[in-house]
């Protein structure tokens, strides 16, 4: 069974968001995620700056076995990107919840949030896939 | 219904993560795809490729019949325990199935082919065979470990016994002796130094712990894929098939148009095509941005288009290569439709990497 941590909210498209207190949220792909996806070798990040709609495609993760979309889980401003990623595209498979974060996002819509699931809700998706 | 190999507990017993591969349920990876690339790279990694066919040809006509079977020429086999890639070729020229002939004598060899393709290569061997006074025999009672990288063969010494030893002592490259239980061959599927070794089932298990003892990493299918493709050798299903001719996946080498009376099957539609060039050619493609290559995405040319056949991420190189099938004209470049954009890449000889090495 796949780390699913209770303090995060998730995307059924496995994305998983963090609270950070200031009006900001760290994005990343779930431990399931980056297992189906094998090893990383190339993760492309919107750039700082840039404003993305929940739902909307807005970086790559591109693993030996097929490139995957990464979708916004949340509408707002991208005010921050794991450039360390660059280098170091197995951090996601490494860690994926903590080094291997992909971009921040300054929710321009906080009630979003409301429409992604718990810990608990996640692990339901995943155990029907 | 999925076959196991008599290595699957082992597989389990290393973590792997278990795929259906063409029926057979075979370790992908042991963790990271990557990891073990890079062991067989530096160092040695091992394979369970237990689930390839190996089937003997022996008898009065064996050479007569492996000479009608398939384009390259087993009469040019005169060293004992030599061996031979060749294509096995349909009467359109297509390939049936690639191989490797093992040669113990005028009488007697050994043939290692695909496991998809299994079914339809006894069928074809039981047809063409009809005719020869030959016996065709299917060894299911062997394993096939194949160990290979730089220190591929020290780390396999130290589990031989002396006899053994001896046996393969100083072998070249694609060669292959019967050394007491083991059959060990100096073929593989990566572009690096190593052995390909024949394992009675029952003793299976235990060798691949013993090598494993011995500092050998376990490595799967996902990294067999890399590094075969590094080092630019066809997958079978993927870069030909019996819809494609050996001119046009680079196998031109492996045909033996001398003696011309040799009337091996497929060899007047071949013959043809030489003299027209009319067939496509498989090249190396190279992209040094981001991004990987993969099977089935177009390639275009200057005057056509062809596609890329295999394509993959290069650890070793740090970028994507690909095989890809172009028409003949195609010069030095050529771009690729990725994720809806094009992208140039360089046309090189499809040969990415040998012994460790960038050979581009």
């Amino acid at each position: 069974m796949s780390n699913i941590p209770s303090e995060l909210k998730y995307a059924t498209s496995h994305e998983w968001v963090r609270d950070e207190g200031d009006g900001t949220f760290t994005v990343g792909i779930t431990e399931h995620a980056q297992e189906l996806l094998g090893d990383m070798v190339f993760v492309e990040l919107p750039e700082v700056g840039d404003e993305v709609d929940a739902g909307e495609d807005c970086a790559v993760a591109e693993s030996v076995k097929a490139a995957s979309d990464i979708y916004a889980p949340i509408g707002g401003e991208i005010v921050a990107i794991n450039e360390e990623l660059e280098d170091s595209p197995e951090t996601v498979n490494n860690d994926p919840y903590t080094d291997g974060w992909l971009f921040r996002i300054k929710a321009s819509d906080t009630s979003e949030l409301d429409n992604l699931l718990d810990a608990e809700g996640y692990a339901n998706t995943i155990d029907e896939d | 219904m999925t076959s196991k190999t008599v290595l699957h507990a082992k597989h389990l017993e290393a973590g792997a993560k278990m795929v259906d591969f063409h029926g057979w349920e075979m370790p992908i990876n042991y963790g990271s795809q990557i990891e073990e690339h890079n062991a067989v790279r530096t160092d040695a990694g091992m394979f369970d490729v237990s689930h390839m066919t190996i089937v003997d040809i022996q008898g009065e006509q064996a050479q007569a019949f492996l000479r009608k079977l398939v384009a390259n020429d087993v009469a040019k086999l005169t060293v004992p325990s030599k061996a031979l890639y060749t294509g096995m070729l349909n009467e359109e020229g297509g390939v049936i199935d690639d191989l490797i002939i093992y040669f113990f004598s005028e009488t007697n060899y050994r043939l290692v082919v695909n496991s998809a393709t299994r079914e339809k290569d006894l069928a074809h061997l039981a047809k063409v065979s009809a005719d020869f006074a030959v016996t065709v025999t299917e060894r299911p009672e062997f394993a096939m470990i194949a160990v290979q990288g730089p220190n591929a063969r020290a780390k396999t010494a130290t589990v031989l016994n002396a006899e053994q030893q001896a046996a393969v002592e100083g072998m070249k490259p694609f060669f292959g002796v019967q050394a007491g239980d083991l059959f060990i061959a100096t073929t593989g599927y990566t572009g690096e130094d190593g052995y390909e070794i024949v394992v009675p089932n029952d003793q299976a298990a235990d060798l691949w712990q013993q090598l494993l003892d011995a500092g050998v990493a376990p490595a799967g299918l996902g990294a067999r894929d890399t590094l075969r493709l590094e080092a630019g050798m066809n997958l079978y299903g993927l870069d030909m098939d019996e819809s494609v001719s050996p001119l046009a996946a680079n196998m031109a080498w492996t045909i033996a148009w001398e003696p011309e009376d040799r009337k091996f099957i497929g060899r007047e539609v071949l013959e043809q095509q030489r003299a027209d060039k009319s067939t496509d050619k498989l090249v190396g493609l190279v992209l040094e941005e981001k991004g990987v290559l993969r099977s089935g995405l177009k390639v275009i040319v200057e005057g056509g288009e062809g596609v890329i056949t295999s394509g993959t991420f290069s650890p070793t190189l740090g970028h994507s290569v690909a095989l890809a099938r172009v028409p003949r004209s195609t010069g030095e470049t050529a771009q690729v439709e990725m994720r809806k954009k094009l992208v140039n890449v360089k046309v090189v000889k499809p040969c990415f990497v040998r012994n460790g090495k960038s050979v581009i």
